[in-house]
């Protein structure tokens, strides 16, 4: 019996590894310091009522953004410890075994784990606020989408110390991914992990296109839209042509190795290339879909901060929804390789070469915004402006990618691995700390510590640039990637230069985070609502803004329209009066999303282990939750009454 | 309040400004979310279509597969959709018991055809074409069961609906739940239709 027990438990759990026992203690510690301070000070009723059964957009979007910033830190120790793997030839400090499931976990972790969240936090904090409606569409839907992707990334996550971590790369081709080759169940893992938070993510894409084409206070037409409203559109509109494709591939995948499918097998008939075309039908807009939005977020920092309006609104717009577009028609792009043909190859280059004009479009339109501008530069401006130079040359890099007789030499070199971080970090995660830092007073009352946000952010960017600049030129020196060691000494310098690089971006994350606490103890509280002196409607509530977001839904009259109303205000008129206060009819806060997303953890669980007495109950309680949320559906809204409005309006504002 | 927004007559008695109707937000939806089960269901097609001749030397589409049986389901199928219109007629004309009628006609409809394909997927199984067979059988699979698992869905959803109809009556929110699963319905429906032609009708002829 207990011999039976040994053997199961070290099956079970990861064993052998000292970093992973390391990583065991302090997840246990953590974990115990987490309970016994929410026991200690009594929070457990206040987090149960005020954060996890919220479906207040503004509340939801912090728990994406708060899930993100812990995500990126587990990336980041990943993407660490594989540079200290790598910086000198021969070491020794990861098994190749293990390197294996690090670059695997890095990819997934920072694109599903925390670009996603970040972008989906970024998307529920502004979206309605900037719109001027009280929540999204679908707020239990919301909440839902939430807990889908949290309950996703903790079972991608335990696979670290339960189970094993998948180790066949960030998009799990097969047959590496298949049984014959990874019998264990490290690969579930990242199906089950990916494929829940994926429904949240789909999910997603449907509210908040409702919530934009539905939802705009009076007057504002499409084309008096925000700007990042609109990134969020052409974003949302890829999701949900892009993300059903990713779902059916990974059901594909699940079918191959749950029930012994041939659909990317070697033998049976299968074919390993059909997986390649379809995961990457999904990969290819998926990076359109993340970088979308930081394109949104660089226009209104753009604006606000040169004091002008955004240069080109029509072509801003014109140019993302033909990004997202053509992102359907680039996959290819990503194996040229494979043998389609000459022709094939052809047709994929060119599209790809295409949506490189769009892009530099919008570039020109943020410069010429700031030209005769009157330009600060707070850290939000900061990230706008190192966003330029870093995406202007990982796009160019991109386009020499695209040429596809070149391609045959960048392949899986270390240049495309610079390529491709160069327009994520540079693109995407610079345009979403720009976002972040733009936006936090909205969501806290108060602004980051500058001082502390530009030491963060000339790390980040000097430590980017001498990590991945090296790496351009080791890889055409031919070191490709996904190696765990390398043997030749002339690559030395270079990948000693990259591992610098690579702890000064660490050392960055780290004065991000005491930047964070350092503000949360010591800050200037924010009285105006309209800390930056910006454009939008979002500024003009109160910050953070009430849980009903307007008292009285405003009038838009133009594209700035909270800047015009200033500037109505500034020539003596009255501030615009929308109509009385009336009682608000909001939603109730709801367990069911937690309870369903727990629901999908045990049978997704269940499925990652085989285990059928997991699995069938966890799924049976995912359809009884759908139920008791039909049945109740009705019943969970209720009204704010005036009175309560107005008296939370003069609080928040003082006597107006 | 010029510039508010129309609303639905029936939902609430009160409306303020920003207050948008959830019939209205619900059934555009629902739309988007038919427009991703369509690529759901390209995407499985695609798939079908690439590994058609991926049978390994077993047994071909050709050889097992009973077009019989196939146009009785067919039949089954869209008479339920045709009787779920029926019910949407009645909703609109306010006639709850005769509503109920053609749904639970539809629902056994629905029950028929899903009760056929377990009995079609028995009796490939027995002639030994299962998952595990080859690509061609995968695909062929989990494409057609995909679909039956979507009426599957259907069913439990208009039961759950009737039995909201039965206690509350029709008003606004449970007339949307009609309106939003006829939807449902008839798209599967269509997709029946590509289901019949590109997996069976090209196959057996």
């Amino acid at each position: 019996m207990l011999d039976n027990i040994k053997e199961f438990a070290s099956e079970f759990f990861v064993t052998g590894d000292p970093l992973i026992y390391g990583a065991d203690v302090s997840i246990v510690l953590a974990t115990l310091a987490i309970v016994f301070v929410l026991t200690y000070f009594k929070k457990w009723g206040w987090l149960w009522r005020n954060w996890l059964t919220t479906v207040d957009h503004k509340k939801i979007g912090i728990m994406y953004i708060l899930a993100a910033i812990v995500m990126l830190f587990r990336g980041g120790v990943d993407a660490v410890m594989m540079r200290t793997q790598l910086a000198f030839p021969d070491l020794n400090f990861l098994e190749p075994e293990h390197y294996n499931q690090i670059f695997t976990t890095h990819g997934v972790v920072m694109i599903f784990f925390m670009a996603m969240p970040l972008m989906f936090g970024l998307f529920n904090i502004v979206v309605p606020l900037q719109i001027g409606a009280r929540d999204v569409a679908f707020p239990f839907l919301n909440s839902l989408s939430f807990w889908l992707f949290f309950v996703g990334a903790m079972l991608f996550n335990l696979s670290f110390v339960i189970g094993g971590s998948p180790d066949a790369g960030w998009l799990a081709y097969p047959p590496l991914s298949g049984t014959q080759f990874n019998p264990g169940v490290g690969q579930n893992f990242y199906i089950w992990g990916i494929q829940i938070s994926g429904i949240g993510s789909l999910a997603s894409g449907i509210n908040f296109i409702v919530t934009i084409l539905k939802m705009r206070a009076p007057g504002m037409t499409m084309m008096k839209m925000p700007m990042f409203t609109w990134s969020v559109f052409a974003s949302s509109t890829t999701i949900i042509f892009a993300f059903p494709i990713l779902a059916i591939t990974m059901l594909l995948l699940f079918m191959d190795r749950f029930f012994g499918a041939h659909f990317f097998t070697l033998d049976g008939g299968g074919n390993p290339m059909m997986y390649i075309n379809l995961i990457w039908m999904w990969g290819h807009p998926e990076v359109y879909i993340v970088v979308l939005p930081a394109f949104g977020v660089f226009s209104e920092t753009v604006a606000t901060f040169a004091r002008k309006r955004l240069f080109g609104y029509a072509s801003m717009v014109f140019a993302m929804v033909i990004i997202s577009i053509i992102s359907f028609f680039t996959w290819a792009h990503h194996f040229f390789t494979m043998g389609s043909g000459a022709n094939v190859n052809a047709f994929f280059a060119v599209t790809t070469m295409i949506i490189a004009i769009p892009t530099g479009v919008k570039i020109f339109n943020w410069l010429f915004t700031m030209y005769k501008g009157r330009i600060s530069f707070p850290t939000p401006m900061m990230w706008t402006i190192a966003f330029i130079p870093a995406f202007v040359v990982g796009g160019m890099t991109g386009v020499m990618l695209s040429v596809a007789p070149a391609d045959f030499q960048f392949h899986n070199s270390y240049f495309l691995i610079a390529h491709f971080h160069q327009v994520l970090i540079g693109g995407v995660v610079f345009g979403y700390f720009a976002g972040l830092y733009y936006w936090w007073p909205k969501m806290f009352g108060f602004k980051l510590n500058e001082y502390l946000g530009k030491w963060a952010f000339w790390f980040w960017n000097i430590g980017f640039y001498v990590c991945f600049m090296p790496q351009y030129l080791v890889g055409l020196d031919g070191m490709t990637r996904r190696i765990s060691v390398f043997s030749d000494p002339d690559w030395t310098g270079l990948n000693v230069v990259s591992t610098i690089g690579a702890y000064i971006m660490g050392i960055a994350f780290l004065f991000q985070v005491a930047q964070i606490g350092y503000s949360i103890f010591r800050h200037e509280k924010d009285t105006t609502g309209d800390i930056w002196d910006a454009r939008t409607l979002e500024w003009s509530t109160p910050s953070p803004a009430p849980e009903y977001n307007f008292a009285v839904i405003p009038q838009v009259h133009s594209r700035d329209e909270w800047w015009e109303e200033k500037e109505r205000r500034a020539r003596g008129e009255q501030p615009a009066q929308y109509g009385p206060i009336e009682p608000i009819h909001m939603p109730k806060n709801s367990a069911i999303p937690a309870i369903m997303g727990a629901c999908w953890f045990i049978a997704g669980f269940g499925l990652v282990f085989h285990w059928l007495f997991f699995a069938i109950p966890g799924l049976i309680g995912v359809f009884i939750c759908m139920f008791a949320r039909s049945f109740s559906a009705h019943k969970a809204e209720y009204y704010i009454p005036a009175e309560e409005v107005e008296r939370t309006e003069a609080t928040l504002r003082g006597s107006v | 309040m010029a510039q508010s927004p129309a609303h639905g007559a029936d939902h609430h008695d009160h409306h303020a400004a920003g207050h948008h109707d959830p019939q209205d937000l619900k059934l555009l939806g629902f739309w988007i979310f038919l427009v991703t089960d369509v690529l759901m269901f390209s995407t499985l097609f695609a798939t079908f279509i690439v590994l058609r001749g991926g049978t390994d030397g077993g047994p071909t589409g050709a050889e097992l597969l009973e077009i019989n049986g196939i146009i009785i389901s067919t039949f089954l199928l869209l008479t339920s959709s045709f009787t779920s219109g029926l019910a949407v007629l009645a909703m609109h004309q306010n006639k709850v018991q005769q509503m109920i009628i053609w749904l639970i006609v539809t629902g056994l409809l629905g029950a028929g055809f899903i009760g056929l394909e377990l009995n079609e997927f028995l009796h490939l199984i027995h002639e030994g074409a299962t998952l595990q067979t080859s690509a061609f059988w995968s695909s062929f699979f989990t494409l057609v069961g995909t679909h039956g698992v979507h009426v599957t869905v259907g069913l439990f959803w208009m039961i759950a609906i009737i039995i909201q109809i039965v206690r509350r009556g029709l008003n606004s929110d449970t007339k949307g739940k009609i309106t939003v699963f006829s939807l449902y319905w008839h798209f599967l429906d269509a997709v029946w239709i590509f289901l019949l032609s590109i997996v069976y009708l090209m196959e057996v002829m």
